[in-house]
């Protein structure tokens, strides 16, 4: 089962270490992490997916509540959220297929924010969904380059105050 | 006044109540033992290794409840420590280990003796820091001392550069903490509780499985009152030893891989599993899908990461164990209606003839040493009250079986993660804090070589530490389990004629050396030790082919035992037994 988990920790040296190497030292699978400060620079938010049967997500819940620069552990399963990745994609498109990529992108409310000679560069914003959607469409066009920030996600009303 | 990162570390040592370290110096922590040299309040014990402070603040630790104090050297100073720091973390022993560190400019240039021990022990330290400014010294401190004795103990280490032992600062001690992330939860759930208290009148067979929680928590006390009072059986695992008296009528001693038949047994039986201040290792469990497979489970932990990590579990209560035993004393005594009485009778009844079905034994009728006669006599000249450490491997679980821990804090051995070379210092960290008790070291010929230069600690500290080693010419545990799974191909485990003569090596440190090599020879050569007000090395020749039984093959479970009496019925052909 997937799985995105809000980590609220404190914004210290080494700690994105620590949490990964809770991960790797104890077998859990990461499929994504991205880290970033808060509005308040102290503290900074982790967004992980990862997946596991329910022993496995208790236990990653516990074991990162118990990091000492861990604040708050949210599993987003439990609440209403949204959740947004970005990528960004290059294409190098044959001269009958330019015009194709120029109108997926604009139905997938992508921006051309990069153009040479013979490459797109495609910048998507979305859930899973809509990602996966735009790689397959566009794969057989020619994907040379492919980035993604890796998922974050916001609960509906906002993370309770810690 | 401003003061240098060096007096400002003493400084903070002292108000923590610190008297002793254990360290080794080195070029990056000069500036910190000069400051030393002159120092009155703080002694620092040198030891002969980096691993021997370690382990020596962790006896220490183990033996008084304090936090332990290491200080050693930057690069190989610090690495020798993480053999100490990982088995201090294993059995949550609180520690606060001190490491110089190159200049904070030289840093990551693969300087001169510099290693990256913060990224090196992260994974086995409760919580680490490097200071990179000497205005932070102060408050790291007081948070190391704080993380390392608070909610579940373990080691804290602090990585010192040279340039902030020198640096100079105003001194300010903060008197209190408080950590937004970091608060442990010591109050159990009134409500789990009370389910907890209701299960316990019910049940008809019920029995408690006590750590080494118990003891850290101090509650002791606590749980014979509870034991005593619903009539509780209780086995303790390894860490538990002296949790509750082993000499008591409800003790079942040690469960597990050498645990006891009638404890094994009581767990497979019983309908009610009361686990305190223990974590299911593997090595009690057995195999984990057949373990306590009646029984309904209440676990009781400090560690919310301890509860259903191994084992499904039915009332968790996440708490301090003094503090949710005191609760739950107190809900026995009072809503829940006495209803045990006449139930408990037929199962302590079940008990005791599970005890006297196969209670632990050996061959007592020989010429030459059994191991577990020399651990019973010293049981019996001790009359129970002295410190007890061990090696790791057939010596640690004889004397886990044969000795009989009725106090908490007597028996310092290294149970998560098994280090051969503990026993030694550890038995100089808990003398040092206890100078008129009697410290035993119970070693194995392989295990007591790997410290064995801590010798030199001792005899020069006047330390009195005894070292009983159960000579077997072998590193006997991993023989045995080549003699019984391999086919008797002992690879790599005969010490034969390579075991060095201990009485000589005690002599050349100026300890003294005693050996016993005939049955007879065992109690005077203890008693004259135990007169002696020095270091002894006594080598008590052993069988070297005598086992530990019972024995659970690995990934079995814990009532398929190997027992002495089948295994010598049925010649070489080994079966597990039901
Ligand atoms: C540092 C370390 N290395 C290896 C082991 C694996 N090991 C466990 S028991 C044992 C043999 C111990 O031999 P000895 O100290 O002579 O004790 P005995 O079992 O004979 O009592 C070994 C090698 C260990 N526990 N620790």
């Amino acid at each position: 089962m997937r799985h995105t988990i809000s980590v609220l920790v404190e914004n210290k040296f080494g700690v994105l270490s620590r949490v990964s190497g809770l991960f790797s030292g104890r077998g859990y699978n990461i499929e994504s992490l991205s880290v970033g400060e808060t509005i308040d620079p102290q503290i900074s938010i982790m967004t992980i997916v990862t997946s596991g049967d329910d022993w496995v997500i208790e236990q990653i819940d516990k074991q990162l509540n118990k990091l000492i620069d861990v604040i708050k552990v949210v599993d987003m399963k439990e609440l209403d959220h949204v959740e947004r990745e970005m990528v960004l994609i290059k294409v190098a498109p044959r001269a009958e297929d330019k015009a194709e990529v120029l109108r997926i992108a604009e139905i997938f409310r992508g921006r051309i924010v990069d153009s040479s000679q013979k490459t797109y560069t495609i910048e998507v914003t979305g859930d899973e969904k809509k990602i996966a959607a735009i790689v397959d469409i566009l794969k057989p066009m020619g994907i040379k380059e492919f980035v993604r920030t890796g998922k974050i996600a916001i609960a509906r009303e906002g993370l309770k105050k810690y | 006044m401003k003061l240098s990162g060096a007096e400002i570390l003493l400084e903070c040592l002292k108000k923590e109540g610190v008297k002793h370290i254990f360290g080794y110096p080195g070029g990056v922590v000069l500036n910190i033992f000069d400051q030393l040299h002159d120092e009155k309040e703080l002694k620092l014990i040198l030891t002969r290794h980096e691993q021997g402070a370690v382990h020596a603040a962790d006896g220490y630790a183990r033996a008084t409840g304090k936090a332990g104090v290491a200080l050693v050297t930057s690069g190989p100073g610090a690495t020798n420590t993480v053999t100490g720091i990982a088995t201090a973390a294993m059995d949550s022993i609180p520690l606060v280990v001190f490491s110089g560190q190159v200049p904070t400019l030289l840093i990551g240039n693969d300087a001169f003796q510099e290693a990256d021990i913060v990224g090196i022990t992260r994974p086995c330290t409760k919580y680490n820091f490097l200071v990179k400014d000497v205005g932070d010294l102060a408050q790291i401190i007081k948070e190391a001392f704080y993380i390392a004795t608070t909610g579940r103990p373990g080691p804290v280490l602090i990585d010192l550069p040279k340039d902030v032992t020198t640096a100079k600062t105003d001194f300010v001690w903060p008197e209190s903490i408080k950590m937004r992330s970091y608060n442990p939860t010591y109050e159990g759930n009134k409500w789990m509780i009370s389910q907890a208290a209701h299960a316990i009148a019910k049940a008809k067979k019920p029995v408690i499985v006590a750590g080494g929680g118990v003891i850290i928590s101090g509650a002791s006390k606590e749980l014979k009152e509870l034991a005593e009072h619903a009539k509780l059986p209780v086995a303790m695992t390894l860490m538990g030893l002296g949790a509750f008296p082993g000499s008591h009528k409800l003790s079942l001693g040690m469960p597990g891989m050498h645990g006891t038949y009638y404890a094994n047994k009581s767990i497979q039986e019983s309908d009610l599993l009361i686990a305190i201040g223990m974590r299911f290792d593997d090595r009690v469990t057995g195999k984990v899908s057949a373990f306590a497979p009646h029984a309904k489970i209440i676990h009781i932990d400090i560690d919310p990461t301890s509860i259903r990590k191994n084992v499904r579990v039915d009332i968790p209560i996440v708490g301090d164990v003094k503090r949710v035993l005191t609760t739950l004393n107190k809900v026995l005594k009072g809503e829940v209606k006495e209803q045990w009485k006449e139930v408990r009778k037929a199962w302590l009844k079940q008990i005791d003839d599970f005890k006297a079905e196969r209670p632990l034994t050996y061959d007592r009728d020989t010429d030459i040493i059994k191991p577990q006669f020399v651990i019973e006599k010293i049981n019996e000249l001790t009359k129970g009250d002295a410190i007890i450490t061990t090696e790791v491997g057939q010596n640690q679980m004889w004397t886990a079986q044969f000795y009989k821990f009725d106090k908490p804090r007597t028996f310092l051995s290294s149970g998560g993660l098994g280090t051969m070379g503990y026993g030694l210092p550890a038995a100089i960290g808990a003398q040092l804090a206890f100078p008129n008790k009697l410290v035993i070291d119970i070693a194995g010929d392989g295990s007591i070589q790997m410290n064995i230069q801590e010798l030199a600690t001792a005899v020069i500290n006047r330390f009195p530490v005894k070292v009983a080693i159960l000579n077997n010419r072998f590193l006997g545990m991993v023989r045995q389990w080549q003699e019984l799974f391999f086919k008797e191909r002992y690879s790599h485990t005969r010490l034969d004629e390579s075991v060095p003569d201990f009485v000589k090596i005690a002599e050349a440190y100026n300890a003294v050396g005693l050996r016993a090599v005939k049955r007879s020879e065992v109690e005077p050569v203890l008693k004259e030790a135990f007169k002696i007000k020095r270091p002894v090395l006594m080598d008590f020749v052993i069988d070297w082919k005598e086992k530990v039984y019972p024995m659970v093959p690995a990934g079995a479970a814990i009532d398929e035992m190997l027992f002495l009496e089948e295994v010598k019925k049925s010649g070489k052909k080994l079966k597990a037994v039901k």
